[in-house]
């Protein structure tokens, strides 16, 4: 069965270049994407998440708001009892990596992530280990 | 169709019988020309211009080779630096640094909650405030971001759509309690609300609502602002999104004659509005593709200006623009190199005949730019400016085979773009704008481009150094970057909490109602009750909370 993808952009962040080239990149690699559109808070995000019933969710976020945000997203997951892993993209500076990562951000894409290495990551996070 | 006679109609009819050459001969011998030795650096003199007798020719229709005459003999071009971060009080001290540093225009960036018209203390707003701009909420904030800066001797950028009515607003009404008459007040207001439903994606209101406060701000400023340039019609961000530079020249064309037929239905004639209109584009990393872009740009205008909308004022024909170098070609891998793809994309603006100049900083992949990188960038400029001798020549790639057939080509892909607008506008471009968001044309082509280019990237059809290829180095990255903390957020929370406790409650809700009750009536100016709103400390969430109530908000239909 394919891997199931929510792309997704959370606050007030309108760049959405990243999301729609990534996505159909996930897509070429055989993956279901579904995309919120944009202004998304943490909730709608969880929700639709559960919902979808998607294997990993991928935040999209250039604004700078990371690392308020993304540990609201994977909270509200968490508090509805949902474990799907939550990976981020963007412009994220490397001191920002392993807090996020502490606060339960499966893998971070910075600039210039190739498509190899986001398709490769989500699938390894999503298999699971035997 | 349009036809462009090159040898009878150069510069006008009232001066048919004068060629291209003659005309810019007199024009030049009329311009000031700044102090300089306009040689090469072993001495070797230097025309103005060069090219045979029946070439086209700089400051003489239809501008290809510049809108001036004398280009930078005359006066360089505005060394203008984009800042904005954490509080108004944060960047002023930035604005004065570049102020310090040599810059000779201010240009102001908004944080996300500002430009989606969002007070700071917005739920939405969280983790967003000062981050990507600067935060603005009040009269307050808009009087602490320009204290002590003389806003008669340097202009001012405001990089703001959706509010833009509402920042025009504070910015007359923050004037005019220093005693600055509006009138007096010159600047430019980006104002470009199509290009946020194509590519930036900072709206609020649906397009047909938006684009009545853009023909209010319009009005507004034909009238009682002679000094203000209205939009700054932007293919920036259209690129940026991911088009080709193809697709940022048209479609930014194609916006600006939107807004000339939206001022045509307020009564404002073409040589009301068009005059009014500068452009702003990008520098991407395609050197001659870049300079063939402004090149052709400057035709295009000129004639649909001239010959479609029927423009007899000269200064309606001639496209004046902008340049930021390219954002989306910074790599956050070894980022000092970051400083040569910024030089030569600037020195493509430069040789296309920008006016106006931002060079960004070479940690913009990671962050906001630090004082350090920002200035770096700047003296970039500076170094094209004043070492290099290239301000001696006006349009010196013109008459290359190469640079003029692709400024050709360009027109003639342009062409092709317009007629499909025009094709979904029933002959109207304005028309053809709003449909083609709403069935979310403009998007759907962008994404497509920005796709097909990325491909190329991941399968190594082209390189990006430092990223696909050359990846020595890459390990060594450590970069200070700039840091906007969660106590700046608090900062501005604060400064909030006193403006809504200081000012008179009463007064703000009847200055609100009287707004709720003007937007209800299309034929109302909605400015003058802006700027009484923004006198009473109305902040910018609650001006337009009451004008979402009227019009309503828009929600993309999410596409990939």
């Amino acid at each position: 069965m394919s891997v199931r993808v929510l792309v997704a952009k959370v606050g007030l962040d309108g760049h959405d270049r990243g999301i729609k080239v990534v996505a159909r990149l996930l897509r070429d690699a055989g993956m279901e994407v579904v995309y919120t559109g944009l202004f998304q808070t943490p909730e709608t995000v969880a929700s639709a998440a559960i919902q979808e019933d998607v294997d990993v969710v991928g935040l999209s976020m250039l604004s700078g708001a990371h690392m308020t945000l993304a540990p609201l997203v994977v909270n509200a997951l968490r508090e509805r009892g949902s474990d799907i892993p939550v990976v981020l993209g963007g412009i994220v500076p490397p001191r920002d990596l392993d807090e996020l990562k502490a606060l339960g951000v499966a893998a971070v894409f910075g600039p210039g992530a190739s498509a190899h290495e986001i398709v490769n990551t989500i699938t390894s996070i999503v298999t699971p280990t035997p | 169709m349009l036809v462009w006679n090159r040898v009878l109609n150069v510069g006008g009819d009232h001066v048919a019988a004068e060629s291209a050459q003659e005309r810019w001969r007199r024009l030049f011998h009329a311009a000031p020309i700044r102090p300089g030795r306009f040689t090469t650096m072993s001495g070797i003199p230097l025309a103005p211009v060069y090219g045979p007798s029946d070439a086209e020719f700089p400051g003489v229709y239809p501008y290809t080779r510049g809108v001036h005459s004398s280009m930078y003999r005359t006066k360089l071009w505005t060394m203008r630096m984009f800042a904005g971060f954490g509080t108004a009080t944060d960047t002023n001290a930035r604005f004065r640094e570049i102020i310090r540093s040599g810059g000779t225009g201010l240009s102001t960036a908004f944080d996300m909650p500002t430009l989606l018209g969002l007070d700071s203390d917005d739920p939405m707003s969280l983790g967003e405030v000062g981050r990507c701009g600067v935060a603005i909420d009040s009269l307050v904030d808009v009087r602490d971001l320009f204290e002590g800066i003389d806003l008669g001797a340097i202009t001012t950028s405001m990089t703001i759509n959706s509010p833009a009515a509402v920042m025009l607003a504070l910015f007359v009404a923050q004037a005019e309690e220093s005693g600055v008459a509006r009138a007096r007040l010159g600047g430019t207001l980006q104002n470009d609300i199509l290009k946020e439903y194509q590519a930036q994606k900072e709206f609020v209101f649906p397009p047909r609502q938006s684009m009545r406060l853009v023909r209010d701000t319009i009005a507004f400023t034909a009238a009682e602002m002679p000094k203000w340039n209205s939009i700054s019609v932007s293919g920036y961000h259209i690129r940026e999104a991911g088009s080709t530079a193809a697709e940022e020249l048209a479609f930014t064309l194609a916006n600006g004659f939107a807004y000339v037929e939206l001022a045509g239905q307020a009564g404002l004639g073409v040589d009301a509005v068009a005059p009014r209109l500068s452009f702003f584009f990008n520098a991407h990393i395609d050197f001659f593709e870049e300079i063939a872009k402004y090149r052709a740009a400057r035709r295009i205008w000129a004639k649909w200006m001239r010959e479609h909308y029927g423009a007899a004022d000269e200064r309606s024909w001639q496209l004046r623009f902008h340049t930021q170098t390219a954002g989306v070609s910074l790599t956050a891998q070894q980022p000092e190199i970051n400083i040569a793809r910024t030089a030569i994309e600037a020195l493509a603006g430069v040789l296309g005949g920008t006016q106006s100049l931002h060079t960004n900083s070479m940690d913009e992949a990671l962050a906001l730019p630090s004082e350090r990188a920002a200035r770096i960038a700047l003296r970039t400029q500076q170094i094209i400016a004043h070492e290099t001798n290239v301000t001696n020549v006006a349009d010196p790639l013109g008459g290359s085979w190469f640079v003029e057939e692709l400024t050709d080509e360009m027109e003639r892909e342009a062409e092709v773009i317009f007629a499909q607008i025009a094709k979904m506008g029933e002959g109207s471009m304005l028309e053809g704008c709003v449909r083609g968001i709403e069935e979310n044309w403009f998007q759907g082509r962008i994404a497509d481009s920005a796709y097909e280019l990325e491909r190329s990237f991941n399968s190594g059809e082209r390189v990006i150094v430092g990223v696909n290829a050359f990846l020595e180095g890459n390990d060594e990255d450590d970069m200070a970057t700039l840091r906007i903390t969660h106590e700046d957020e608090q900062k501005q929370l604060r400064r909030l909490e006193k403006v809504r406790h200081d000012r008179d409650g009463e007064q703000v809700g009847r200055a609100l109602e009287r707004l709720r009750g003007e937007a209800s009536d299309p034929d109302v100016n909605l400015m003058p009750a802006l700027i009484d709103a923004a006198k009473t400390y109305a902040t910018v969430g609650e001006m337009m909370n009451a004008l979402v109530g009227v019009f309503g908000r828009h929600v993309e239909v999410p596409s990939l």
